[in-house]
């Protein structure tokens, strides 16, 4: 993790959000992964994301767990909180915050050992009850940090480095957030900004589980001949069925779209997301369909990606619990206590 | 042993058949009556038909122990028959359900025999398989009115309160009540040589189970998330905190919730949930039993390193492992002491009964916040799910709570930069902020080595100078948390020093050995880690006996390990067989140890 801070200077004629920052302000610290990892290519998504949506960055929370992919929320946007917590519990703790402060942007990075080993338990049951953040796993089928071994997604017959391949089912953290009830699930690449950084804000702005699974190649233990998820292996065998365009509360729909080309979805917000289909037999909005498309794929050998899962409907929870629009954390104390002699009626039952 | 006011009544009964509210109403109705009394459930780890036990002590003296003798066994069940009557103490009665004959072999010549037809009774006035089941419970009720002098208007007066919209079952319950009445009086000399008699000891009382209790204080501490995972004996602390909050927490007009319960998937998502949430500031609590603290350590380790604060109940129960769940033990003091990887060490406060379970919940919440660290209550299942009579409770209305150092926004915006971990007030507390609030008071929240600026690092001198700045912040803690409560019989140089539920016990004994001319000082530690006068009390003893609840003497590791108490000193007396520790139990290992010449 690194504590070298990048200088803070930048030209005068960088573009400004609405909140008259540039995309430097949403910088962190200076990366320690190794050059040409995916997941810094993920960072740079996550930072144009949060430009492009005039997130204020004190407002945004940034949560992890342990791992490569862990360490990132130290690399953007420095002027917001960041929680790095313990391996796998990056959702109870996302959970507990998103409880107490309704108000704040949710992002939590993970990897596919914090989320699909260790913290898997937390990772179905943060989807199950729809807590309202995006929820981004840098996917590269290895543990960095130890040195190499197999994770939960790793593919069957894909090679490690050293000894044998891979015999076991991979968890498929896309069909399994679906099967859960997801409410807003994607993949991609990480060396596919396009279709990423929409992605990613479609995600932060859907009011409820948002996951954005990325394939993010590890170019030290996974990126060798004969791994399913090296940079030529996804390149070669990943296609889109569902680009989004991302369009913010309030601004015209400008993009030409052919007709029946782009389906446009509403966010809570006034946000549109505009599903544009690049396969037009594939349905983002109905589970069973989108189950069997990407199971179909995958035994095909290929990786499917796009906006792949959309349910603007279900409450996400707040809503569920029926909590009060105030953050709990600031409501005052002394607003929460029963009326000024309740206690003595409270103790009446135990007379 | 007087006749009036000192019996102790046992009903055994097979559980799932509704004989808690039958055993509810006569425990009522004796307190009703102004004199004390405690209740204690003896259950096994099951939901319907295995053996249970209910102990009221009628205590004129108000006692608040278990008084490890039964004078009337009320043997509702054929499968511990046998047992039920050998507990009984020669002299004692015994009444049984006499609609089915019981074996000749199962009689006893030194205790008395009521037969009741509880069953037939109850079959020929009421209709219906449950009915009959729970009138028969309610039937013996009547009976014991009658042997032990139990006023019936009383009981008419519960029944009343309890069914106030269905008088039709107040009409039923009272016949019920009848039968047994009637019978006994009408087949037996009735009073028994042991009964109840009117008092005046109960005004201003109330008779409390400790996990309802401590749901009270949550409410009134502030509470607004709750997350848990079910474990016996634990978990009608969040059922009592979600029926008060039903209560007081939603807003009569949008119907909205100013409070949020979340079952977690485990313990180690629940302790995440309240980290989680106690960082974006709201008030957080976990209610759990020693299996859910294993699961919590790492975490817990986390939120002392990290600084966090968070209250946790351990309602302890009977380990190692799984141990026996409905059984009551002090067999976590270490664990939780210690709890996690590291050099950690954790706050925990000791309630006694329930009265302080109430009372240290609101401490509790403010000393998590104030010293930015995890406190641990520690209660116990005899504390948490047992019926003790306590002071009614009181809350001081102008209470402040005490959020701790947190700077708001304006106090952020006067800073030039925000530094999370600086010890700018000399006592080991840092200052901290709260996400969204003010743009300069961002930092990255880390269990991995930070510099006392906030910032990562592995550079061992930083490193060291945060960890040796946290045991600042525990001699911090040490002035800060419930002094021990001291009594000084007299002058000697022999003492007692419990912890926790041994308290009733302990006193109980203090009371007894006084009045055979041995009279010793007593120190209850009300927390770890353990105050001034903790110290002082040892200093001051050449033998103090250290009574717990555990096999391995654990409050006496503690002694040694925080205050560097000298062990030669510390005598342990154990009780750890899951059966609440009685007070014979502790007089009778003192006169033995005096008799060793243990004692000066």
């Amino acid at each position: 993790m690194s504590y070298i801070a990048k200088p803070k200077v930048s030209h005068p004629s960088l573009p400004r959000n609405k909140l008259g920052l540039t995309a430097r302000d949403y910088e962190g610290a200076v990366s320690t992964l190794c050059a040409g990892c995916g997941h810094d290519s993920v960072t740079a998504a996550v930072i144009q994301a949060v430009f492009e949506l005039n997130i204020e960055p004190h407002k945004l929370a940034k949560m992890s767990g342990i791992g490569c992919s862990s360490k990132t929320p130290a690399y953007f946007v420095n002027q917001a909180h960041g929680f790095n917590s313990v391996h796998g519990r990056m959702p109870s703790v996302t959970t507990g915050a998103y409880v107490a402060n309704r108000e704040l942007t949710y992002i939590g990075v993970s990897g596919d050992g914090d989320s699909l080993s260790i913290g898997v338990g937390q990772f179905v049951h943060a989807i199950r009850r729809n807590l309202n953040m995006c929820y981004i796993i840098e996917n590269n089928g290895v543990y960095g940090l130890t040195k190499g071994q197999f994770s939960a997604s790793a593919d069957i017959g894909s090679k490690p480095k050293k000894g044998l391949p891979n015999q076991q089912e991979p968890i498929d953290p896309v069909s399994t957030a679906i099967s859960l009830g997801a409410t807003y699930v994607a993949r991609s690449f990480s060396g596919d900004k396009q279709q990423l950084v929409p992605l990613i804000k479609g995600a932060l702005r859907h009011d409820g589980f948002a996951l954005v699974d990325v394939i993010s190649p590890c170019v030290t233990f996974n990126d060798h001949e004969g791994s399913t998820k090296s940079y030529a292996h996804t390149r070669q065998f990943y296609h889109h069925v569902v680009d989004v365009d991302y369009i913010p509360p309030a601004e015209e729909i400008r993009a030409d779209y052919e007709e029946g080309e782009a389906v446009p979805v509403d966010l809570y917000d006034g946000s549109v997301i505009m599903l544009r289909k690049v396969n037009e037999y594939y349905d983002p909005t109905s589970r069973a369909a989108a189950f069997k498309y990407l199971r179909e794929h995958f035994n095909a050998g290929e990786i499917t990606t796009g906006l792949l899962y959309i349910d603007e409907a279900r409450g996400e929870m707040h809503d569920l619990m029926g909590n009060v629009d105030t953050p709990l954390a600031e409501l005052p104390l002394d607003s929460l206590k029963p009326p000024s002699g309740e206690l003595k009626r409270i103790l009446k039952r135990y007379q | 042993m007087t006749a009036v006011n000192d019996v102790v009544i046992k009903i055994a009964t097979v559980n799932g058949t509704g004989s808690a509210s039958a055993n509810g109403l006569l425990r009522k109705a004796i307190f009703r009556m102004g004199v004390p009394v405690v209740g204690k459930n003896y259950f096994p780890s099951n939901i319907q038909g295995l053996p249970t036990w209910y102990e009221i002590r009628v205590t004129g003296e108000g006692y608040q122990s278990r008084a490890n003798r039964v004078d009337v066994m009320v043997a509702m069940n054929a499968q511990t028959y046998a047992r039920d009557m050998a507990e009984v103490t020669p002299g004692g009665w015994l009444i049984y359900d006499s609609t089915w004959p019981r074996s000749a072999l199962l009689s006893r010549e030194d205790i008395t025999v009521f037969g009741i037809p509880l069953s037939r009774m109850c079959n020929e006035h009421f209709d219906g398989a449950r009915a009959r089941i729970l009138m028969k419970n309610i039937a013996y009720v009547g009976a014991l009115a009658a042997l032990l002098e139990i006023d019936l208007d009383t009981i008419t007066e519960l029944l009343e309160e309890t069914f106030a919209d269905k008088q039709h079952l107040v009409a039923s319950n009272m016949e019920a009540i009848r039968l047994g009445y009637d019978y006994a009086m009408e087949h037996f000399a009735c009073p028994l040589s042991k009964r109840v008699a009117p008092m005046d000891a109960t005004k201003g009382h109330i008779v409390i189970d400790g996990n309802t209790a401590a749901a009270i204080g949550c409410v009134y501490a502030g509470a607004t998330v709750g997350a848990w995972y079910p474990i016996t004996p634990s978990t009608s602390l969040m059922d009592a905190f979600r029926s008060f909050c039903t209560e007081y927490r939603v807003d009569a007009e949008t119907g909205k919730r100013t409070y949020a319960i979340i079952q977690a998937e485990d313990e180690l998502a629940a302790i995440g949930m309240v980290l989680g949430a106690t960082w974006a500031g709201a008030r957080a609590f976990t209610p759990t039993s020693g299996p859910g603290v294993s699961l919590m350590s790492e975490f817990l380790g986390f939120g002392y390193y990290a600084e966090l604060p968070a209250v946790v109940f351990n309602v302890q129960r009977t380990g190692p492992s799984t141990g026996m769940p409905t059984r009551t033990q002090q067999s976590d003091l270490l664990s939780c002491a210690y709890a996690s990887h590291g050099d950690t060490r954790h706050v925990l406060l000791f309630p006694a009964d329930p009265g302080e379970c109430f009372t240290m919940t609101p401490r509790a919440f403010d000393l998590a916040e104030r010293l930015q660290t995890p406190v641990m209550v520690l209660s116990d299942l005899d504390i948490g799910m047992n019926d003790w009579m306590v002071p009614e409770f009181e809350w001081d209305e102008t209470h402040a709570a005490d959020r701790g150092k947190v700077l708001s926004a304006e106090e952020i915006d006067q800073l030039e930069q925000f530094h999370r971990y600086l010890d700018l007030d000399g006592d080991g507390i840092p200052y901290r902020t709260l996400p969204g609030v003010h743009p300069r008071g961002s930092y990255f929240t880390r269990g991995s080595g930070h510099s006392k600026y906030g910032g990562y690092t592995e550079d061992a001198d930083e490193y060291q100078e945060v960890v040796d700045r946290l045991l600042v912040k525990w001699e911090t803690a040490r002035t800060l948390v419930p002094e021990a409560e001291v009594r000084y019989s007299k002058r000697n140089k022999t003492g007692v020093l419990t912890v926790g539920s041994g308290n009733a016990a302990c006193k109980e004994a203090l009371d007894r050995l006084e009045a055979q001319n041995v009279g010793l000082n007593y120190c209850r530690v009300r927390a770890f880690p353990f105050d001034e006068a903790v110290k002082d009390f040892i200093d001051k003893h050449e033998v103090v006996f250290v009574v717990e609840q555990n096999r391995d003497a654990q409050l006496r590791a503690l002694l040694v390990l925080d205050i560097d108490a000298d062990p030669s000193k510390l005598v342990s007396l154990l009780h750890y067989n899951g059966i609440p520790i009685n007070a014979g139990f502790v007089v009778d290992r003192v006169l033995e140890e005096i008799a060793k010449g243990r004692a000066a």
